[in-house]
């Protein structure tokens, strides 16, 4: 087996300001990847030089495509890395406005992916959509309304249909249960997990909230100041914590 | 099956002056399949963080913890994770689960994960449930609402669904009346059986006499013991 996903010395700044730092890991199949840190510790940057939404300064990220093996998606083409994204990749933002099209129906946002990797059956189209609506608690009723006649929980759960309906092998998530209720919040937490085991998803999850990393992800990164401070197994890192800054994230919750 | 060679353990306080607490120095460990060791020793002594150190939750500060063929001290992420999945099975004295999920799927959890047929893995995980007297009315909802000796028999079905070679339990009988507690012992038994090695902590002596072979002290670990 090779890594999915293999990520060196990544490093990008604005400006003076470092928005993350000399980032180095591999991904593995069918792995949930937690990245826990305080706000402004560099886990979105990192995250969107991952996904090619952002250009770092130096390093390389190298995925292992299904056509050609391994290769760096930053000297990759633009329609290549955009290809990926639209087959391969699939982005969780913690906004779902900057994930959805706000004024295509519920129904088109999640066929409109399909359509994107080649689908055609309008039938087919509408009825795995409907299928995706139900996986994520959105009534068959609303599939011709548009999101943003939705509530933000279930935007939410509109994006991560849409985000997930073309069986992508990576999914990158900033936040993803970051403004929703508690109970809409354990929905998806259930379902991102059935879905990683049972499609053999690998996934990227930014939060700050450890319970949910504690719940989702195989391992864990710790960031500071846009550095990887700590890393290992989850529990591991949650429950016997080596560096003093995890110390301090760890204390300074109650249950996790 | 589980060797640990010379083991410490020490925590390290960061944000309380850097004081280093070392609670663990020495410590040897023997279990062959179908044994079970039980771990004695006062409150404080060090049992679940041997344990815990076994099942890579803790980080070891020196020695060699091997399952089967891995030493746990040295594995890497991704191979405990493996481990975890198809050898070493833990249950620990509190429930953790994914809220809203059923019953019956947290027991079924470990099989799943192996790639077992879901059918195969429900009527497995119903079984267990039954054994462990958890009404089916119940199988339908998340245990987070169950009471403390629910949970536990719960924690105890899952870490029995997969007949993994190696097991820790910490406690498995602890807040349960003696009919259930008699089920687990069967369940302990049920497991040396088929050749799992066992290691348990149990307050309850007459438990201990019933399922374990032989019983190490982990008070002769502490720091200056010998
Ligand atoms: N577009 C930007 N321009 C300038 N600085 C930025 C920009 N985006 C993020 N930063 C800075 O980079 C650092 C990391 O930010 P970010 O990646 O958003 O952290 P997090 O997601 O962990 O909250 C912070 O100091 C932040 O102020
Ligand atoms: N995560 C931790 N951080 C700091 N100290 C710990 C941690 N876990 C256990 N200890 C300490 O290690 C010692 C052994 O504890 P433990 O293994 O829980 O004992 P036992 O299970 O025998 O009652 C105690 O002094 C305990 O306070
Ligand atoms: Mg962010
Ligand atoms: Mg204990």
């Amino acid at each position: 087996m090779t890594p999915l996903l293999e990520v060196r010395d990544l490093t990008k700044r604005y400006g003076p300001r470092i928005g993350c730092a000399d980032v180095t890991f591999e991904l593995w199949p069918g792995e949930v990847l937690g990245i826990v840190g305080e706000s402004g510790s560099g886990k979105s940057t990192l995250l969107s030089c991952l996904a090619g939404h952002l250009a770092p300064d130096t390093g390389s990220v190298v995925y292992d495509t299904r056509a050609n093996g391994a290769r760096d998606t930053l000297t990759m083409s633009e329609p290549e890395r955009r290809m990926l994204g639209r087959t391969d990749w699939a982005f969780v933002h913690q906004n779902p406005r900057d994930g959805l099209r706000m004024n295509v129906s519920a129904g088109g946002n999640v066929g409109e992916r399909l359509m994107a990797v080649g689908a055609r059956h309008y039938g087919n189209i509408r009825a795995t959509a409907s299928d995706w609506l139900g996986r994520v608690e959105i009534a068959d009723e609303r599939i011709d309304d548009r999101p943003s006649a939705f509530s933000g929980g279930m935007q939410q759960r509109l994006q991560i249909a849409r985000n997930l309906v073309t069986g992508p092998r990576l999914v990158f998530m900033d936040e993803p249960t970051g403004g929703l209720d508690v109970s809409v919040q354990a929905r998806l937490l259930d379902l991102i997990r059935a879905l990683v085991r049972d499609l053999g998803l690998s996934a990227i999850i930014v939060t700050h909230d450890l319970a949910v990393v504690r719940l989702l992800a195989d391992r864990l990164m710790v960031m500071k100041s846009g550095r990887v401070v700590e890393e290992g197994l989850t529990d591991q890192v949650l429950d016997d914590p080596q560096h003093a800054y995890t110390q301090l994230l760890v204390s300074s919750v109650l249950h996790v | 099956m589980i060797q640990v060679e010379n083991v410490s353990k020490q925590f390290t306080l960061h944000n309380q002056g850097g004081a280093a607490l070392e609670v663990m120095r020495g410590a040897q460990l023997s279990v062959a399949p179908g044994e079970c060791v039980a771990l004695v020793g006062a409150s404080g002594a060090g049992k679940s963080t041997l344990m815990r150190m076994i099942y890579g939750n803790y980080l070891a500060a020196s020695g060699a913890i091997r399952v089967g063929a891995l030493d746990v001290v040295t594995a890497r992420p991704r191979e405990i994770i493996a481990l975890r999945r198809e050898v070493l099975g833990y249950v620990s004295q509190f429930l953790r689960v994914v809220p809203r999920v059923p019953t019956r799927d947290v027991v079924a959890e470990p099989l799943l994960a192996l790639g077992r047929p879901a059918g195969e893995a429900r009527a497995r995980a119903e079984a267990l449930l039954a054994r462990l007297n958890i009404p089916p009315a119940l199988w339908e909802l998340s245990p987070l609402t169950f009471s403390g000796g629910e949970q536990q028999r719960v924690n105890i079905a899952r870490g029995f669904a997969h007949e993994y070679p190696a097991l820790l339990l910490d406690e498995p009988t602890a807040s349960l009346d003696a009919a259930n507690r008699g089920t687990v012992l069967a369940l302990i038994e049920e497991a040396k059986a088929r050749g799992a090695a066992i290691v348990g902590i149990f307050h309850d002596e007459e438990a201990r006499a019933r399922v374990c072979d032989r019983e190490v002290d982990v008070s002769g670990f502490a720091p200056g013991a010998s």
